[in-house]
């Protein structure tokens, strides 16, 4: 059995007749391949880089580039605060802070239950709207430690549901 | 989803359909959408890019090269397959114009793809869209499903017996891929390591083709061009700075926000006025005018620049990608550059040695200079590191992080001074020394 869902393999199959070349969609499917999976498996790998025609090892040079791909595990939410200089300007840094004691992690670290991750990002295009989190693909912007005790809380109620 | 912000000088051009629901392609219709692209179906390819050259339109990711000229530069006799790629991987830090873009009016984007492949004689279009910008990537995907589903893409567009495809395409995370050989590799399915130039892109780029690469707003501001006419939009701005761009005001700022504000505009007014002065009654320090990677300037300097290409170039600096933030005086300059450069030294690829070398070293000195740990050579000494990347990297990422630190160091050297001897940063006396003082510059 493939690694990843049928219909996530058939909708590579066809993007990747878009390019000229087999890696040509490499990147957006080692990303989607993680929204799927929650991080790169071995397996995941192993199927990209057949699919690619490509070596294992030549997939994850590629992996290794990119900040957003991970090859282990993350939380099922995965907060990322930005404390680029916009946001640290207006308080990114306390919010990292502020996350760090709430949810009892370090950076790139996971809570016990798996339910969040944390990351203290680069600029992430929120810089307008300072201080900015991501969690997963979702922007936070405009925060104060008391908007993002809500916005945690949020995920945690949706993580038991 | 971005706020939208609003001031009575702003000219509304690129950002006139934000907050219209322009993303749905038959409200795009009613708000003069899909016309540019039939009036450049009409025109020769000669023809359009004079068009733009007499717009002045300069590349908005933060170069400034004209775009008519970039287009020109495209060999007419090859019988390579050419490529337009858009450049959406916005990630200079201060910079979120392409966003409300990408959100508000996707399909301007489009348009603008196509307009440059009739100019250019190409195909194909990808929009390269930075990973974490989800969202946009799917709001993207639907418009160009719609277009399709319009016949405004594919075969025979609007019945003009030519062709052109757009596909989507989605990054993973790397500031570096917004440099644009860094950019067709990424797309290629490898690492962001740039190339070395000449052959330039619009020569030698996506899988050997020509390959024109412009950045969002560019693009987006081509329909309006073509449209309105090149002459009328160069007269928003001064000589050779057509027209309107996209200003992000972040920072120490009352009103932070995107506007749309013509080439030349007062930087005293943009802050005061426009950005509505800086919070809590504090003063003006320094402003970042265009994105972390470029010259920052003081208050004094700040108060006389026209925001343009020009005034810039003049004094051997640039204008940037349109990303504005504003220090306020509580401010230290020697955390901030400690910020930027941190930035740098994660996003260095490590492919050559001034970059590598040069921004791990410089953040270490940072580092602990901040911490109280800095030495007086240790001044001299990070300028000394800067100026040894600068011009010297494989890639300007190295020159992006030359750049402010050399500016910081010989503009705000009194502060970099207020640190030394172990004493603890001036504006933020409660912050802990982390690390102990090392001897020696590393």
């Amino acid at each position: 059995m493939a690694p990843i869902s049928e219909k996530l393999d058939q909708f590579f199959t066809e993007k990747m007749k878009e390019y000229p070349t087999k890696r040509g969609f490499l990147v957006p499917m080692l990303l989607y391949t993680q929204d799927e999976l929650g991080y790169l498996s071995d397996g995941a790998i192993a199927h990209l880089a057949r699919k690619t025609e490509l070596t294992e090892l030549e997939v994850r040079n590629v992996i290794s580039y990119y900040s957003l791909l991970h090859t282990k595990p993350m939380g099922k939410y995965h907060v990322q605060v930005c404390t680029n200089i916009s946001c640290m300007l207006r308080g990114g840094e306390e919010i990292l802070d502020h996350c760090k004691s709430k949810l009892g992690i370090g950076h790139k670290q996971t809570t016990a239950d798996g339910t969040f991750s944390l990351e203290e990002v680069e600029c992430i295009g929120a810089c307008s709207w300072a201080p900015a989190v991501q969690i997963n693909y979702d922007f936070h912007e405009n925060l104060t430690n008391e908007k993002i005790d809500k916005v945690l809380d949020q995920y945690r109620s949706k993580a038991k549901q | 989803m971005a706020d939208l912000t609003s001031h009575p000088d702003e000219i509304k051009v690129v950002s006139k359909r934000f907050g219209q629901g322009a993303a749905e392609i038959e409200t795009y219709l009613k708000l003069d959408g899909y016309k540019a692209v039939q009036k450049a179906l009409t025109m020769s390819s000669d023809d359009i890019i004079n068009e733009v050259k007499a717009s002045n339109l300069r590349g908005r990711g933060g170069a400034g090269f004209p775009t008519g000229m970039k287009w020109s530069f495209v060999p007419k006799d090859t019988t390579k397959a050419k490529y337009i790629l858009v450049n959406g991987d916005e990630s200079e830090p201060g910079t979120c114009k392409d966003r409300p873009i990408l959100e508000h009016d996707p399909h301007a984007v489009i348009e603008g793809v196509i307009i440059a492949g009739l100019a250019v004689g190409a195909k194909i279009g990808f929009v390269y869209i930075r990973g974490e910008y989800r969202y946009l990537v799917d709001i993207m995907r639907k418009a160009i499903a719609d277009a399709y589903a319009k016949g405004y893409l594919g075969k025979n567009i609007f019945g003009s017996g030519k062709d052109f495809d757009v596909r989507w395409h989605t990054g993973a995370g790397a500031y570096e891929v917004g440099e644009e050989s860094a950019l067709m590799e990424s797309l290629e399915g490898k690492r962001g390591i740039p190339r070395i130039r000449p052959p330039f892109p619009a020569v030698v780029g996506l899988w050997g083709g020509p390959t024109v690469i412009n950045n969002v707003e560019t693009l987006a501001s081509v329909p309006h061009i073509i449209l309105m006419g090149g002459q009328k939009f160069a007269d928003f701005g001064p000589p050779k700075n057509g027209g309107t761009r996209l200003f992000c005001l972040s920072g120490h700022i009352n009103k932070p926000g995107v506007y749309e504000l013509p080439l030349g505009y007062p930087l005293k007014k943009m802050i005061y006025d426009v950005g509505g002065g800086i919070p809590d009654g504090r003063k003006l320090k320094a402003v970042v005018p265009g994105g972390s990677s470029t010259f920052v300037l003081t208050a004094e300097e700040a108060e006389q620049m026209s925001m343009d290409f020009d005034s810039f170039g003049k004094r051997g600096e640039f204008l940037g990608s349109g990303g504005v933030v504003i220090l306020d005086d509580q401010t230290c300059m020697v955390k901030f550059a400690l910020r930027v450069m941190k930035f740098y030294q994660h996003e260095s690829c490590g492919w050559c040695i001034p970059c590598r070398e040069g921004t791990d070293w410089l953040k270490k000195t940072l580092t602990r200079f901040h911490n109280g740990g800095g030495l007086r050579k240790d001044i001299d000494n990070i300028k000394y590191l800067a100026q040894g990347i600068l011009g010297r990297s494989f890639c300007p990422l190295g020159d992006a992080a030359a750049i402010p630190t050399i500016s910081i160091v010989d503009k705000w050297r009194d502060e970099f001074e207020m640190h030394l001897e172990g004493r603890p940063c001036p504006f933020d006396p409660a912050a802990k020394i982390t690390e102990l003082p090392v001897v020696g510059a590393h």
